[in-house]
């Protein structure tokens, strides 16, 4: 292509002398263009044939648990694909198609507990999911019947009560991080602890709020709001965390059009930050309700449990949903069963309320996220 | 190792949408073919097809016919892994592995295909690849620092070191100086003047001097109207396209008087 | 806002009492969680202090604070151990299957199924431990002791129950993987694009260009996310409180009849039967209990925050 007038023009006049590239040693080729590579039906079958081997094995000789199949076909069909692939297609896709198999195991290994815990609730619980469950306490009650009417009634007064203190606290704390503090030092030390609150274990939380109110009410009392205290030092940090996230994502236009109109800060924030991320929150916040609805260890050390129906938290012991079923599993009278079968039942309902709030916090926030065109 | 390519009536899809259609064009070994034209005409969309790094997009695909050596890059049974090996290809903004060292960017392809290699080969295959990126004499003191410590220009012709050391039939470049300084566009561009002579290259630029500068061959993509697909428009001798090009839309695009 | 509008604006405004007030209660409310925080760790020792200073004849044991809490925490850190084992490797590969293998559109949904798996309360986790895995491991426990006996922690009786150290690590894992996914999840979408192309265009395989891009820029990531589970895994009480099968003492033997508790099942199982010294002995575990996770979270985010130096992210 004659082009040397148009470069003569356009190029520098000083160049630097081309340096000479020397032959260098060429790589091996191991990846032609065209290769053989193994057809879809080839892995599929390898599949099929691997799951059934593995259905055979557990008919035979081991057993039919699904953790077991799965990783009887996983293996089989792993081995299969990496020989075949290795001739077929050379090594480098056989290791490709290797990992493809054993992160797919992983994330099926991981569905099968869910699965098996909903099985299991649900086939043992059902049994008692019945009225009498839901309108009866446990008041006299020795051997069949009764209910957790009480450990309902208890659970919905200490998780009010928790939300109450929480929402407000955590709520403020991500305004003042996000909006007030700008970086300073309290800001800091404060996102700091907020992770550090984050990691306290649950019976700590627990044993931080009795030795508390050994200060008000001495040693050994046992009292709703004790357990509310311990469920609020684990919630606060929950909905500082997803509140602050949620703040964030505002973007700081909105903040300023609002300044320029005029607005002052609280009212901006309150107006029009928060306005803007309350989807964001109310998800964060009923999460932040499903995860300690189910709390058990900081229950059972605050609150105890009783058998009939309490509804003053701030004096006496109350029954609750976990700590019922817990007790209800762990000092059964004789016959076992109708304690096993009420400890299930309350695992059950417990596990829908959790389900329920998660579908809620979802649908929430799909419904009323802002159309930011994220 | 320069293959002509020849490009066969090729569409380009994101999904439903059709971004780019029916080019057809022969790209010649040896020689540095310049891809210009205003932005979203599908001038990278195009590139990216000639090494199917198009399809590592979720939903994108092409129709048609790309030919390396009358080889079909799209023929069904062809593995894209293996294309990209003898396409290669340098990107708007430098990329070296934040984590590697300079010399392990160097042979970070070659180790992906050749299961051992002695050593002193390795550090031939470093020292010329640097060399025919024109960055041994900048770089060879500190092959062991991170690949993230040298400046713009430096990275971009470690990435080009780095592309040619698998030692690929055609080098694609996209807007390789769009990120970088007049001095380190310079550079570049001397590299690309050196490296024709081995490689088939192909550079997409917004620069128009840039294309008049190192291109032997040029093509114009053009939107004939917001939301139709790009296409070629016209595709000749640089020289040709500069001096007296044949279509009223590409004048008008090189004289400025759009885009 | 007619109210604000109204008024007369200059240097001399009058004060805000709203913006004053609201200011106030922000401030306040992050200050309301450093004492709480303070709270936790000064109550924890004022009522762990009568159990400090106790004689060592009169602890629960008989022999001291430190030999009544040291077993606890050996198998408090043994169980946690066993279960990061298990969920490292398994959480690398679920997120690396959500974010790089599985289709797009479903990628989120799936997250949300691992995320589910948060929701269920411990207290169930427990149950279905004691119901569905003891039952299940007892074969895996007996070959393990079969073939693997020459090892500590495969004794030559394995527990017929099932409820095993093995078994609080499986479940434990179990846990914990869906906060570990979530942190690795998190940041393999944030690999940069750049370095996931450059990979490709050099003719990477997609599990090459996991290891050339993926894996370098979110491997601080993935330690972080361990501690955090691992965090997790130290303070969870009531699976273990239930599974768990204890024996006083430090028991190596984790499919054996014999298993060291932890201390949170510890205290779970003796708090509510518990008066006067002992509730101060249960106390100081948990404040052990509460400076060892302490002390794990914190080398998290310190991984974390370092993160940006040595991940090379623009």
């Amino acid at each position: 292509m004659p082009d040397a007038d148009l470069h003569a023009l356009d190029q520098p006049a000083v160049r630097p002398v081309p340096q000479p590239t020397p032959a260098a040693p060429r790589p091996p080729t191991d990846t032609p263009l065209l290769h053989r590579r193994l057809p879809r039906f080839a892995t599929l079958g390898m599949l099929a044939a691997s799951l059934a081997v593995a259905i055979l094995l557990g008919l035979t000789v081991w057993s039919l648990n699904p953790v077991a199949l799965l990783l009887e076909t996983a293996v089989l069909y792993g081995v299969a694909v990496f020989v075949t692939s290795s001739v077929v297609e050379g090594r480098r896709n056989a290791v490709d198609r290797l990992v493809t198999v054993v992160v797919t195991t992983f994330f099926l290994l991981a569905l099968l507990p869910l699965v098996s815990v909903l099985i299991e609730v649900v086939g043992q619980g059902y049994q008692r999911f019945d009225l009498t469950f839901f309108t009866y306490s446990m008041r006299g009650v020795v051997g069949a019947g009764g209910g957790a009417y009480a450990a309902i009634v208890g659970t919905l007064i200490i998780t009010a009560l928790t939300t109450a203190v929480s929402v407000p606290i955590g709520i403020l704390t991500a305004v003042y991080l996000v909006e007030y503090s700008k970086g300073g030092r309290l800001g800091k030390v404060l996102t700091f602890f907020v992770d550090v609150m984050t990691g306290i274990p649950s019976i700590v939380a627990g044993l931080f709020a009795v030795a508390l109110f050994v200060l008000f009410l001495g040693p050994g009392a046992r009292a709703g709001i004790i357990g509310s205290v311990a469920l609020s030092v684990l919630m606060i940090p929950v909905v500082v965390r997803s509140t602050e996230e949620m703040l964030r994502l505002v973007p700081n236009e909105l903040r300023e059009a609002s300044y320029a109109l005029g607005v002052s800060r609280w009212r901006t924030i309150t107006k029009v930050v928060l306005r803007t991320a309350v989807a964001g929150i109310v998800t964060g916040v009923t999460l932040a309700v499903a995860r300690i609805i189910g709390e058990t260890a900081p229950l059972l050390v605050t609150v105890g449990t009783t058998t009939s129906t309490n509804t003053n938290p701030f004096s006496g012991r109350m029954a609750t949903l976990p700590v019922f079923s817990y007790y209800e599993y762990a000092q059964p009278g004789i016959p076992r069963e109708p304690y096993l079968d009420r400890a299930w039942a309350a695992a059950l309902t417990l596990i829908i309320i959790v389900m329920a709030l998660n579908l809620i916090a979802r649908l929430v926030s799909r419904i009323f996220a802002p159309k930011t065109g994220r | 190792m320069a293959k002509r390519i020849d490009v066969k009536d090729l569409d380009m899809y994101y999904g439903d949408f059709l971004a780019v259609k029916g080019v057809t064009m022969t790209i010649e070994p040896r020689a540095v073919t310049a891809l210009i034209g205003p932005s979203g005409c599908g001038k990278s969309t195009f590139l990216r097809s000639l090494n199917r790094m198009h399809e590592v997009i979720p939903g994108a695909y092409v129709k048609g016919e790309v030919l390396v050596d009358d080889q079909n890059l799209y023929a069904p049974g062809v593995d894209p892994v293996g294309v990209r090996r003898r396409v290669g290809m340098v990107f708007q903004r430098p990329n070296p592995f934040p984590t590697m060292s300079i010399y392990d960017n160097v042979v970070a392809g070659v180790k992906l295909n050749s299961k051992r290699m002695k050593k002193s080969d390795m550090d031939d295959l470093v020292e010329a690849s640097l060399k025919g990126a024109n960055l041994w004499s900048e770089v060879k003191d500190r092959l062991a620092k991170p690949g993230s410590g040298l400046s713009g220009g430096q990275q971009q012709r470690l990435c080009i070191a780095r592309t040619i050391a698998v030692k690929p039939d055609v080098v694609l470049m996209d807007e390789p100086c769009s990120a970088l300084d007049p001095i380190s566009t310079l550079a570049i561009e001397d590299l690309i003047n050196d490296l024709k002579s081995e490689y088939t290259i192909v550079i997409v630029t917004h620069n128009m001097q840039q294309a008049a500068r190192v291109s032997d061959m040029t093509g114009f993509f053009n939107l004939e109207a917001t939301g139709q697909p790009g296409r070629l428009v016209e595709y000749d001798d640089t020289q040709k396209i500069f001096s007296n090009p044949g279509q009223k839309a590409t004048e008008d695009y090189i004289s400025g008087r759009f885009g | 806002m007619s109210t604000t509008s109204a008024k007369p604006r200059g240097v001399h405004d009058a004060p805000r009492y709203g913006d004053r007030i609201f200011a106030g209660a922000a401030t306040g409310a992050g200050v309301i969680i450093l004492l709480v925080l303070a709270g936790v760790a000064g109550f924890l020792l004022w009522q762990a202090l009568p159990a400090l200073t106790a004689s060592p004849e009169d602890v629960r044991g008989g022999k001291g604070l430190f030999e009544y809490i040291y077993p606890l925490a050996f198998g408090t850190i043994l169980t946690s151990v066993i279960a990061l084992v298990i969920a490292t490797p398994l959480s690398v590969g679920i997120a690396l299957f959500i974010t790089h293998y599985a289709p797009r559109r479903i990628a989120l949904a799936l997250g949300y199924v691992v995320d589910l798996l948060a929701a269920v309360p411990s207290i169930i986790y427990g149950l279905w431990g004691v119901y569905v895995v003891a039952p299940a491991s007892v074969p895996v426990a007996t070959w393990l002791s079969n073939w693997l006996g020459f090892l500590p922690f495969f004794g030559p009786s394995p527990s017929a129950s099932g409820r095993t150290t093995l078994v609080v690590g499986v479940v434990l894992a179990i846990m914990i993987l869906p906060v570990m996914t979530a942190v690795n999840r998190e940041v393999f979408l944030q690999t940069p694009r750049l370095h996931e192309e450059a990979s490709l265009a050099l003719g990477a395989t997609r599990w090459e260009m996991i290891r050339q891009a993926v894996l370098p820029f979110g491997r601080s990531a993935v330690i972080s996310g361990a501690m955090l589970g691992l965090g997790r895994a130290l303070g969870e009480t009531m699976a273990v409180a239930i599974i768990l099968s204890t024996a006083v003492g430090v028991h190596w033997d984790i499919i054996g009849t014999a298993n060291s508790s932890t201390i949170a099942a510890d205290i779970a199982l003796q708090f509510p039967e518990s008066s006067g010294l002992d509730v101060n002995t249960l106390i100081a575990a948990g404040l052990v209990l509460f400076f060892i996770t302490l002390l794990v979270n914190m080398a998290a985010r310190w991984v974390v925050s370092r993160r940006s130096e040595f991940s090379g992210a623009n």
